[in-house]
């Protein structure tokens, strides 16, 4: 038992390690989806003006928005090379669970694209004049949300990681299920700024990421399963 | 022992084969014969539980293998087209990451399964740096180090030299009298007695004429 136990979470680490180790090999790639998360931050108040009321009034959706689409950027890389060069196909036939390995590289890719964004979001916060309240809950729902990005995204890339031109459909099938994230977490970050309490909100997100860990690794493996065959 | 019963598959309103049977039992090298496009990398992609569209059944060790998934993996090793191999990992780092996650030896020399290969001297390269002959060599190095008794192996010979093949044949063979099964296609000869080989025909007239 406990040398199974051994096995599965060396499998785990693994897959993140070659992921991390391919990533930075591939140097400029990882970067990308950062710097367009900056970009597009950064067009706004060049766009609307520099009015700091009006750009904290908007700020949470800015970037919650662009998070987004930098997420959308990144997710053809999760599941695409591996489709294209036959390791996926190899870690479908890995006596180890397909859903727990694919955990394994959802978090992988979490690390390489949704930490790089909390670690520059101060950065953003000062360009749009975040107060540090507001900050502070900005932080803890791009810290719970984007994971559930993640998730969510992992299965939209195995339900099209065979198709040959996927990356519209991706989003179609995305972007309709990030609203609810976007949703609670510029509420949140709306009660901060108006100094309320946004704990209800912040538990909310936490719920739904607990669900999406359970339960996506699943939907995720399936979904490979058929695009696969 | 694999064993197939009435597999039946169609493809694009063709039938590819139909009521298909077969048994392979331990120590068999099994070469599936047939010309491009008769459905051989299909048949191998079911037989290893990729592709669920077929009726019929397909048993590993007496149980159907869409049951235990976990267990007919432990003893399956498979080698397709586009073979895993990682471009931007080193042929090393490549074998380690098999080693973790298949059924391997863990106490295997990889540099000598590397030397084996004919891949000596290129540990810290990338695999993307490799010539096509050789980034295969990495993929069928994975032989030497699996404990499989299942190898189901696609073109295994695909660019690689004649003195290679030789080394895989005697491979082969090895591995049979071990009492394990060798499943594999080729176009190209294949120098094993003809004793040791046994050969399944696809796409007789039959199949070519059928359609639904």
């Amino acid at each position: 038992m406990k040398t199974m136990f051994r096995a599965l979470f060396s499998a785990f680490f693994q897959v993140v390690a070659k992921e991390l180790q391919g990533a930075f090999r591939h140097g400029s790639d990882i970067l990308n989806p950062v710097w367009f998360f900056i970009i597009v931050v950064t067009l706004f108040p060049l766009g609307i003006g520099t009015d700091p009321a009006l750009l904290e009034r908007i700020a949470p959706g800015i970037i919650w928005v662009a998070a987004l689409l930098a997420a959308l950027l990144s997710f053809e890389r999760l599941f695409k090379d591996d489709f294209i060069d036959g390791s996926l196909e190899q870690l479908m036939l890995s006596p180890f669970p397909l859903a727990w390995l694919v955990s394994a590289k959802v978090f992988a890719h979490w690390l390489l694209t949704g930490l790089p964004l909390l670690l520059v979001s101060p950065l953003l916060a000062t360009f749009l004049s975040l107060d540090i309240d507001t900050y502070i809950a900005l932080f803890l729902t791009l810290l719970i949300g984007t994971p559930i990005l993640s998730l969510f995204g992992a299965i939209g890339v195995a339900l099209t990681v065979g198709l040959r031109k996927g990356g519209i459909l991706l989003s179609l099938i995305m972007l309709p299920l990030s609203i609810p994230i976007l949703i609670f977490s510029t509420m949140a970050i709306d009660a901060a700024s108006y100094g309320q309490s946004y704990i209800g909100l912040l538990a909310l997100l936490g719920a739904m990421l607990i669900t999406a860990i359970i339960l996506a690794p699943f939907a995720i493996a399936a979904s490979l399963r058929v695009s696969v065959s | 022992m694999l064993h197939c019963k009435m597999l039946t598959v169609v493809r694009e309103d063709r039938i590819l084969f139909k009521d298909l049977s077969f048994t392979i039992k331990p120590g068999e090298i099994v070469q599936i014969e047939g010309p491009n496009g008769v459905g051989k990398t299909s048949l191998f992609r079911l037989l290893i539980g990729l592709s669920t569209a077929y009726s019929g059944d397909i048993f590993w060790q007496g149980s159907s293998i869409d049951k235990d998934r976990e267990f007919f993996y432990q003893q399956l090793l498979y080698l397709g087209h586009k073979t895993g191999i990682k471009p931007e990992l080193t042929p090393l780092e490549n074998l380690q990451f098999f080693q973790t996650l298949h059924a391997a030896k863990q106490d295997i020399d990889l540099w000598f399964v590397l030397a084996q290969v004919g891949l000596a001297g290129y540990e810290d390269v990338t695999t993307a740096q490799l010539s096509a002959g050789q980034q295969r060599r990495v993929a069928l190095a994975r032989l030497w180090i699996n404990k499989c008794p299942l190898w189901v192996l696609d073109e295994p010979f695909t660019a690689i030299d004649k003195s290679g093949i030789a080394v895989l044949e005697g491979l082969f063979v090895k591995h049979a009298e071990k009492g394990g099964i060798v499943l594999l296609t080729t176009h190209q000869d294949m120098t094993l007695d003809s004793s040791l080989l046994r050969k399944i025909e696809l796409g007789g007239a039959a199949a070519d004429e059928d359609y639904v």
